[in-house]
């Protein structure tokens, strides 16, 4: 019994020694989900070049020091006769064990010291980006061309609950991605707006917490068109599986044209903001930003959950005067989790969530909340 | 109490003011081990919780928002209920017998610094049943996370922790004073037995981080309730400051965790060498050098929070310089062995597989130590993988294996050695199975603390959770056997259960009479 569950013994230990060899070597094909990607950037390849390294000099310690162990286990075993001896000290072996351990470490900081000042080149970009994490989703402004949105999750909850089967992209789909042009070096500037999030894309090599408060810089520059799919790596509530980040990589020509779109839009949408809206309008379109931005919270039925969130069906604020409504919305709720909602949500997209709570659920008020009601209150701070 | 300690033979009554009134050391020591075996059992069920639902893509069992209570109870009771409350169990059972005291210094103090921590524990889990629900902040509880974006319940989370804080602390003053005040005649300070040094340490280490978590959690509270900004960017605070008060408390944390791990392994894997430590003197010192160090490093944990340059270079220097104390300890263990007459019964099974699976852990610790390299890592399964090395393959196996070798000493029964491997191989092996496949989901980019993820991860968290529920049965096993041995193991009266076994506890009777050195034994 003893003899086999040895043998059992040693070979399982060597599986541990193994197993990450056998990783590094299948890391080389592509469908590998054994390995740390070697990404798109200068930062990625040498946080890869630097795993590796590490992975490599790990692993031929280990083959030594459990390479020497198993052999004791094998010949020095009671079993095998083996009688013990006395000694306990070596000055000259204790010395040597702590000497070339110190060696080792000295010559793998030069590496690592090389690789990180690689992730800290973030000075001259061509473009500037600045990454807000929100509960749950990411802004993304480019900075000086007066473009910015919103990028959430794109799955349905019916996907997540298992009443429609999952997608091919499920948790790796958002509304709109972050668009990049190739060959340019982009610095993302990245902050939060409520908790600490952070944006990381591996094939970037980029990870960076999004702490309110503060400013964290990185950068990426890539030659390789194509998308890439990242996450959100702080802890930052009952979202934060449901906050992925989405890089789409474009040719030149391809990003301006996109670009100019994105400006053209804005353009259009800051004449919406004038018109006067129905109340048909507002109820429809402040439906749907309920359940994207409120109903996270709130709930889908204005209920809220007792003790954490409060109900806005039959809450005061709701059935109370317009302006504080707005109010709200615009300055949060300090020391809560309601965050202010003014860069998050368009007037437009304000107005009619407003319109929506306060007309919704039996929250009968019957009074419009026009997109200029939101602006001017906006305006008037 | 002169006819010795009550049984059930005198009543309810009396056997439950036994418990209650105790302070005698191994009766204190009873009780904290029972406790954090159920605490274990209790944060065991979370993860079971939390690997049932990741089992598959997916949200199946429980909702999101209770996932996050469920992965912050777990790390909060096993940390803080489960590992720590176990080798303070250890300590004081095994210190007054292994310098050769009759007690603890400070009886009255260990009763106290026993008897808060049932509340704590019974305060922190009542918060799942509150309205708005427990912590769910991770058991690192950042800021603002936890502070204005809490449920209500943080309140009681920041009381129960500020009671686990004084319970340790009283405990270390408690080792502390014993060391320094009762050892026997001839006992000097390097002669003590590895484990009494490794608590000793341990001690000085508790004693000056539990007032820093405690500030911690104070000034949340305030920022909670009394309209202070400590954390609070809005009104000039900072939440980066969290991170690094609180990880000056917990990268000490973790080798408090750990010296008393390596102190139970040094005294083990001598005995069943046949053969005296190799290079006492060099792992005390390592020890010390460790403890040192650990109050250096906190800052690896912030790698991505966008620290300067200069502090990033320091803190990854510093790390990386830990690996050189660690290995000595591995290094010493192995040449312990070497040229030793070796046997394999289960406590020196569990701490072999402690030193070839720690020494895996402290690997993944060297690559994470490497700044630019942690970008990719840092909070994802990668890590997860790293700290369950060394907690649970660290920790919780040694003190797996110090329950093997003691047990004999503390209630006068063999267990049985059969089933001791048994356990030893569904638990080596089930942990592998959970926590190997871990690293590769980290690299393929899993973040830590997901309630669900992409399709891709989808195989080796099915493994993973396939091993944590082999490795969840092993610890049932545990409680068999240590259950079936008190009642039924043979009964062995030999001073030294073990042939290669040295030192003082090895010279009183077994079952261990109720008091001991009584007057004070021969140490040569
Ligand atoms: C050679 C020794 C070690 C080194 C160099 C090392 C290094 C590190 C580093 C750099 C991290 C941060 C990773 C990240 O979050 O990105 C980390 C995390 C961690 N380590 Fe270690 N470590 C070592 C040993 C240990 C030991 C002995 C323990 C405990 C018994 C431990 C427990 C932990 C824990 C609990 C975390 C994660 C904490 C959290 O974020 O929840 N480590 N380690
Ligand atoms: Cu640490």
């Amino acid at each position: 019994m003893l003899k086999r569950a040895q043998a059992l013994f040693l070979s399982l230990l060597s599986l541990v020694v193994l197993l990450p060899i056998a990783g590094s070597a299948l890391a080389e094909s592509p469908a590998s989900q054994l390995n740390m990607p070697q990404g798109v950037t200068e930062v990625s390849q040498a946080a890869y070049d630097i795993h590796m390294i590490m992975i490599w000099v790990c692993t031929v310690i280990g083959v030594g020091v459990f390479g020497f162990m198993f052999y004791v286990m094998y010949a020095h075993r009671k079993s095998r006769g083996a009688v013990a001896e006395n000694f306990h000290e070596h000055l000259g072996v204790e010395l040597l064990w702590t000497i070339v351990p110190t060696i080792i470490l000295i010559v793998m900081a030069f590496p690592a010291t090389t690789a990180l000042l690689k992730v800290y080149d973030t000075d001259n970009p061509d473009i500037e980006i600045k990454i807000t994490g929100y509960q749950w989703k990411w802004q993304y402004e480019y900075l000086g061309e007066g473009v910015k949105f919103m990028s959430e999750l794109r799955t349905s909850d019916d996907e997540v609950y298992g009443r429609e089967p999952k997608g091919e992209h499920y948790l790796r789909e958002v509304t709109e991605p972050l668009v990049l042009p190739v060959g340019k070096k982009i610095r993302f500037l990245v902050t939060g707006n409520d908790v600490i999030h952070s944006w990381w894309v591996p094939d970037f090599g980029v990870k960076r917490d999004a702490v309110p408060g503060l400013f964290t810089a990185g950068w990426a520059k890539t030659d390789k068109p194509g998308t890439y799919v990242g996450e959100c790596t702080e802890l930052c509530g009952q979202g934060h599986a449901f906050m992925p980040v989405v890089v789409e990589v474009k040719e030149q020509a391809e990003y301006d044209a996109w670009l100019a779109n994105k400006k053209a839009e804005a353009v259009e949408y800051a004449s919406t903001i004038g018109k006067e809206w129905t109340a048909e309008e507002l109820m429809a379109k402040g439906e749907g930003v309920y359940l994207q931005s409120c109903a996270g919270c709130h709930q889908a039925d204005g209920g809220g959950i007792p003790g954490v969130f409060p109900a806005i069906k039959g809450s005061p604020i709701a059935l109370g005067p317009q302006i504080g409504h707005i109010a709200v919305l615009i300055d949060g709720v300090p020391g809560s989790a309601m965050q202010s909602f003014a860069d998050q949500l368009s007037e437009v997209n304000i107005a009619a969530v407003i319109h929506y709570q306060r007309n919704a659920w039996g929250n009968d008020v019957g009074d419009v909340t026009q997109p200029i009601d939101v602006l001017n209150y906006k305006q008037s701070k | 109490m002169a006819h010795g300690p009550a049984t059930l033979a005198d009543g309810w009554r009396a056997y439950i003011s036994r418990w209650v009134f105790t302070t005698n050391h191994k009766d204190i020591g009873t009780l904290y081990l029972w406790f954090s075996f159920a605490m274990f059992l209790m944060g065991g069920a979370f993860a079971m919780v939390i690997r049932a639902e990741l089992f598959q893509p997916g949200m199946q069992l429980i909702r999101p928002e209770f996932f996050n209570q469920m992965t912050t109870m777990h790390g909060l009771v096993m940390v803080f209920g489960a590992i720590m409350p176990a080798f303070v169990g250890l300590a004081n059972w095994m210190i007054p017998l292994m310098i050769g005291a009759p007690d603890m210094a400070l009886p009255r103090m260990n009763n106290l610094s026993f008897w808060i921590l049932p509340f704590a524990f019974a305060i922190l889990t009542s918060t799942l049943f509150m309205e708005g629900g427990g912590p769910n902040f991770g058991w690192t509880f950042y800021a603002p996370l936890s502070t204005t974006y809490a449920p209500e319940s943080v309140n009681f989370f920041i009381f129960a922790i500020h009671i686990m804080g004084a319970s340790s602390i009283m405990g270390s003053i408690n080792i502390i004073a014993t060391v320094m005040n009762m050892r026997a005649p001839g006992m000097t300070y390097m002669k003590m037995p590895l484990f009494v040094w490794t608590w000793v340490i341990t001690a000085f280490l508790l004693v000056a981080v539990m007032p820093v978590l405690a500030g911690a959690v104070t000034m949340m509270l305030m920022d909670i309730n009394f309209g202070t900004s400590f954390f609070d960017a809005a009104g000039g605070g900072d939440p980066v400051l969290f991170q690094h008060v609180f990880w000056f408390f917990g990268h000490p944390e973790v080798y408090i965790i750990i010296l008393p791990a390596f102190g139970v392994v040094s005294q083990i894997i001598p005995t069943f060498s046949r053969k005296p430590l190799f290079g006492y003197s060099s792992m005390v010192y390592a020890t010390a050098a460790i403890a040192f160090l650990s109050f250096v490093v906190w800052a690896h944990h912030m790698f991505t929070v966008g620290m300067p340059i200069a502090g990033e270079l320091y803190f990854m220097y510093a790390t990386m310089l830990i690996a050189v104390p660690t290995g000595v300890k591995v290094f010493n263990w192995i040449t312990t062995m070497y040229k030793g007459s070796l046997t394999f019964e289960t406590p020196m099974l569990f701490s072999i597989a402690f030193v070839i699976l720690f020494t895996f852990g402290g690997f993944t610790g060297l690559m994470l130590s490497i700044a630019a390299a942690d970008m990719q890592y840092h909070d994802t399964y990668f890590v997860v993988a790293h700290f369950h090395y060394v907690m649970v393959a660290g920790a919780v196996f040694s003190g797996t294996a110090a329950i093997y070798y003691w047990l004999p000493k503390w209630c006068g029964k063999m267990y049985n050695e059969t089933m001791g491997q048994v356990q030893f191989w569904v638990a080596f092996i089930g942990f592998n199975i959970a926590f190997m496949p871990q690293h590769f989901l980290g690299l393929a980019g899993m973040p830590r603390r997901y309630a669900d993820y992409g399709l891709q991860f989808a195989d080796w968290n099915m493994v993973s959770s396939i091993g944590a529920f082999i490795y969840g049965g092993a610890q049932i096993m545990l409680l068999y056997n240590v259950i079936a041995t008190i009642r039924n193991g043979k009964p062995t009266t030999e001073e030294k259960t073990w042939e290669g076994a040295e030192g003082l506890e090895w010279t009183v009777p077994s079952p261990a009479p109720y008091h001991t050195f009584a007057k004070p034994p021969e140490f040569k």
